[in-house]
């Protein structure tokens, strides 16, 4: 069953969109969401939709991938419009004995569902079409500039690529400590929350042990290997800025100031 | 000159309790002195603690001396500024396939060597062609590590050390946690390297068929060479290799065997069932 997981939702297919260099895809994401919130009326949304909609077109990934990702976010979601819904002050649209549904809740109501499903549609159309090693290569060449105040830019990156690598085989093995529990008469399942918590002890501890195990033999490797940190490395892949992606941030450059200026011009 | 020279070469691990006190000392290479040529092929043998893998982890500067010296290709170990040199010239393979791979995709793994010294990008490239078909993993180079079998993760950390261009390679039980499959695949990648691209390897184990091949083999026991010689010179001291707890392969047994019994006519040693069969036709 822990096998299931997939972490980072990568969907392997040939398109311009995965074709982008990770950093314009990075910037890009980052315009989107920020023209999101400052978009107020429904012109704005509307543009944005379009937008959006275009780019899931461009990436060849099918629709019901983007609609994966909002399964999370459905009990949030549901929350804020309830509540949104009944506790906004302001003229009422109608009114079930007690509760009084308004017309500026309704307007809050989608204007926060627009937000959010947008907001998560937009970061998933980054993350289904960019590898996991190019995001990350994208953000240690997007965050260099920050080494000048001394942030360690690429050990942190390192970090986070090496912690991808693991994943898989950190999940591999807390399968297997737990079916060897099991096999011992552990009990995972039952009983209320604090003992489930509880039998979780004797899963972690053996995993812990042996990720430091491991951790401390990845070390030797790379230090066999003339690791030494950021400073002397060479890039296999480097990334190189090509015509298309130069087109791609003047397109949601462009996107981003029209979708703001007529939002205002013509609010709806 | 001699790839690999030591001298005397003692390393002691020191225990010590809460407080940083000395509670014991366990010498675990104890004046050790090997010469290793270029383009040999050695092996080194022992049980479980006889201080085999630390020897190996002084040839690559990973651990260094208590006493005594390592001189690789003629730099002393113990001197930090040739540290990265001998790291690059004295390559090394460990025993758990996951824990070495630090790519997400096997050609990208290949190159962490070359990134780390600062080869350029195009010949980096070449190099992890050249040695991903070394090492007959070329048609794999696309593939997340975590697909391949062990023997295949076993010959990507092999590429991957071999793509950054040393004169010799260490192994430490690079077959330990493999199927017997996977370890015929590592060990015929492994002799390949030595044939044709004339590398110097050290290959640690405790599989007697694997040292067949070597040119010489050392016999480790409590940090110190118990024997050294030929395959066929050490598997011809049966008695000797069952004192240090080590098995012979069955074939080399079985003669063995015959011959105490009084068979007539065997060669001193049998390493291989064919040279078996040849010798009890006559």
């Amino acid at each position: 069953m822990i096998r299931d997981i997939t972490l980072g939702q990568y969907y392997q297919t040939d398109s311009i969109i995965h074709r982008l260099d990770p950093r314009v895809k990075l910037v890009a994401t980052v315009f989107f969401i920020i023209s999101l919130f400052v978009v107020n009326g429904f012109t704005g949304f509307i543009l944005a939709g379009l937008f959006l909609f275009l780019v899931v077109k461009l990436s060849k990934v099918p629709f019901k991938f983007m609609v994966r990702g909002m399964k999370a976010i459905i009990f949030l979601l549901l929350f804020a419009v309830v509540f949104n819904l009944f506790l906004t002050p302001g003229e009422p649209a109608a009114t079930f004995w007690k509760i009084t549904i308004t017309w500026e809740g309704i307007r809050l109501a989608a204007t926060l569902t627009t937000r959010l499903v947008m907001l998560i549609m937009g970061s998933s159309v980054m993350t289904l079409t960019t590898t996991p090693n190019n995001l990350t290569d994208g953000m240690e060449k997007l965050l260099k500039p920050l080494k000048y105040i001394k942030v360690p830019v690429h050990e942190v990156v390192m970090m986070m690529s090496i912690a991808l690598r693991f994943i898989p085989i950190l999940f591999k093995e807390t399968d297997k400590i737990m079916k060897a529990q099991i096999a011992r008469g552990a009990d995972f399942e039952s009983g209320n929350l604090i003992k489930k918590a509880k039998s979780l002890v004797p899963l972690l501890v053996p995993l812990f042990i042996s990720a430091f195990r491991r951790a401390n033999d990845l070390a030797m490797a790379m230090e066999a290997r003339c690791y030494r940190g950021g400073g002397h490395r060479t890039k296999m892949k480097p990334l190189i800025y090509k015509t298309r992606d130069r087109i791609a941030y003047l397109c949601i450059f462009a996107f981003m100031i029209g979708t703001i200026v007529i939002d205002r011009i013509f609010p709806l | 000159m001699n790839i690999i020279k030591t001298k005397k070469l003692t390393f002691e691990y020191i225990r010590r309790d809460d407080e940083g006190n000395i509670e014991g000392i366990t010498r675990a290479v104890d004046e050790v002195d090997i010469d290793v040529k270029a383009g040999e092929f050695i092996a080194i043998l022992g049980h479980n603690g006889s201080g085999k893998s630390t020897l190996a982890k002084h040839l690559n500067a990973i651990l260094y001396p208590t006493e005594g010296s390592v001189f690789i290709d003629g730099k002393d170990t113990s001197d930090e500024e040739h540290i990265w040199e001998i790291r690059q010239i004295a390559g090394m393979v460990f025993q758990n396939p996951d824990n070495q791979i630090i790519g997400q995709v096997v050609e990208e793994d290949v190159g962490f060597g070359p990134e780390n010294m600062g080869v350029p990008t195009a010949e980096i490239w070449e190099r992890v062609e050249e040695s991903l078909r070394a090492v007959g993993m070329y048609e794999h180079r696309k593939k997340s590590p975590d697909r391949l079998s062990g023997g295949q993760k076993q010959r990507v950390s092999i590429a991957g050390v071999l793509a950054m261009h040393p004169k010799c390679i260490v192994l430490d039980e690079p077959t330990a946690m493999l199927d017997p499959s996977g370890r015929k695949e590592v060990i015929r990648a492994v002799r390949a390297l030595n044939d044709v691209e004339k590398i110097t390897i050290i290959l640690i184990t405790h599989y007697m068929e694997e040292i067949i091949h070597a040119d010489r083999v050392f016999v480790m026991d409590e940090g110190k060479i118990a024997m050294t010689g030929t395959p066929r010179e050490i598997f011809s001291r049966v008695d000797e290799l069952k004192n240090l707890r080590l098995d012979v392969p069955q074939v080399t047994l079985l003669a063995y065997e015959l011959k105490k019994s009084g068979l007539k006519g065997l060669p001193p040693a049998v390493l291989t069932t064919g040279e078996l069969l040849e010798a009890l036709r006559i």
